[in-house]
């Protein structure tokens, strides 16, 4: 069963222990950095690391809009522009399975090496339909 | 099975083709389908001659694709005997399938991986690997720069810059899976360099060895990015270096200035510094002076201001930085240097963060991130 854990820089509800990347130590971010790794890197070893990527804070809304150019605008976003930070997807054996993992992953030391708390998004992946159906 | 002998025939071979009247996909094809029959032939039978017989076969798998009767053929073929080495002529067309790879009517992506795929006989798993793609989305991509060129006239002379630029976006890809890019950019420069006479490609050469003779200081255990003053010196390829700055003395002889040369000559008098406060700043904004001149480059004006920084004080540096566009990447960073080499630790710190916001690499942002933290923790004590 695959899933997509996804980071947000915005939109999410606020992490527990909330402070701005910038303000911690310079050894706090480097504890962060080596968290998320090792966290890939084990996955990795348990066939559970399918992929992940960073994302840029940039992003734009774009539709069809007839010929030509088509509109660019800096999204229909309510009252925060809410925009995925980055993601990683896992391959595991249960939904269980995957909320653990996200739970672990969303535990990152933060400000003063205690767990930022912050919260993640956790959505399967629609699948192909099974061969045989009765 | 020598791999590293059939890249470099690869583009040779091609160009031998194209010459006697294959347009560039076919034959691109043709000499696909040779490698593979060397692939299993030449470790039983090694041939005397191995251009002569890889000529032979990839002309007959072109004739038989061309021809109508190409199965007909084929069955001929295999029942043939080995193909006898005919002699082959001496010229080299791989530096006419540079040009040809370095068209103008490919984009730079395009370009260069037809140019690894034609010139560096890489094959197009390794070019997707390299770059992270599916391998059918670079065969696509491949194909689509064929054809693109197909009708181009082979005899067309080119434009060495554009090749340069090429081989420079090749070796800045820097390298992932199992093909190191920047290695591979310079073994086809070498080529270049072999084939043709020519300063710039020299300085591109000379360019591209001091930089890889840095490369093993430019990131710690952990991926992360060490600045040009905090690596550590003993690990620079001292043997890289002196061949860069023995090729950048004889392509700047020639005294026919160019902007590889200028960045060549700015990367020699780094990795010629014993230390990073030996560095001769001075000199090197002369080097950037001739830099922007030659390119009129916003980036080379942005460099220009960190290094007027450090030949003549932050106070300079943020003079030269205010005449350009804030709006050029890296330059929120370059602001935040400088203030700090300014002493203004609060406006440093705020710009650090900013430029890690807009960072167009996660090792980058990585770095102006601790940047930021760094001096927010000595403020906040």
């Amino acid at each position: 069963m695959k899933y997509l854990l996804l980071k947000h820089y915005r939109g999410a509800p606020a992490a527990v222990n909330d402070v701005p990347m910038d303000q911690w130590t310079p050894e706090e971010v480097s504890a962060h950095m080596q968290y998320m790794r090792d966290f890939a890197t084990r996955l990795e070893g348990t066939g559970e690391f399918v992929d992940g990527q960073a994302l840029s804070p940039e992003g734009t809304f774009v539709r069809y809009d007839g010929e030509g150019r088509p509109p660019v605008t800096d999204g229909p976003f309510a009252e925060t522009k809410d925009l995925i930070a980055g993601w990683m997807v896992i391959d595991v054996d249960s939904y269980e399975r995957a909320l653990a993992l996200a739970g672990e992953l969303s535990a990152a030391p933060g400000a003063g090496g205690k767990p930022i708390h912050e919260w993640l998004e956790v959505r399967p992946f629609l699948t192909e339909p099974p061969t045989i159906t009765e | 099975m020598d791999e590293a002998l059939l890249r470099t025939l690869t583009p040779t071979v091609i160009g031998i083709l194209v010459r006697r009247g294959a347009d560039f996909a076919a034959a691109e094809d043709a000499v696909q389908d040779a490698l593979v029959e060397a692939v299993r032939a030449w470790p039983g039978d090694p041939p005397r001659d191995p251009k002569g017989w890889l000529v032979t076969v990839a002309w007959r798998k072109f004739l038989d694709a061309v021809r109508a009767d190409a199965s007909r053929r084929h069955r001929e073929v295999r029942v043939d005997a080995e193909p006898v080495p005919g002699p082959v002529e001496g010229e080299d067309d791989t530096l006419q399938l540079y040009f040809l790879c370095a068209h103008p009517s490919l984009t730079p992506a395009s370009a260069v991986a037809l140019t690894l795929r034609a010139v560096g006989g890489l094959t197009t798993r390794q070019i997707a690997e390299a770059y992270l793609v599916p391998e059918a989305t670079m065969a696509q991509r491949i194909s689509r720069a064929k054809r693109t060129v197909a009708e181009v006239r082979f005899d067309q002379p080119g434009d060495v810059a554009t090749v340069l630029r090429v081989l420079y976006l090749v070796f800045n890809e820097g390298y992932s899976g199992d093909v190191d890019l920047a290695g591979e950019a310079i073994r086809l420069t070498r080529q270049l360099a072999a084939a043709i006479d020519h300063e710039e490609v020299a300085g591109l050469l000379a360019l591209m060895l001091l930089h890889h003779a840095r490369r093993p200081a430019r990131t710690g255990p952990d991926g992360r990015l060490v600045p040009l003053a905090e690596q550590d010196r003993s690990r620079w390829n001292t043997r890289l270096i002196a061949e860069g700055v023995e090729v950048l003395q004889r392509a700047l002889a020639r005294d026919r200035l160019g902007e590889f040369q200028a960045q060549a000559a700015i990367a020699a008098l780094h990795a010629d510094a014993p230390a990073a406060e030996e560095t001769d700043w001075v000199q090197i904004v002369e080097w950037y002076d001739e830099l922007v001149r030659l390119t009129g480059s916003p980036v080379a004006r942005l460099n220009r201001a960190v290094a007027v920084g450090e030949a003549d004080g932050a106070r300079s540096g943020l003079a030269a930085l205010a005449t350009l566009d804030p709006a050029l990447p890296r330059y929120t960073a370059v602001a935040a240097y400088l203030h700090e080499r300014d002493g203004d630790v609060v406006t440093a710190a705020r710009l650090y963060a900013e430029a890690a916001r807009s960072a167009a690499s996660l090792a980058e942002r990585d770095h102006l991130t601790r940047q930021a933290a760094r001096l927010n923790a000595r403020l906040s004590r």
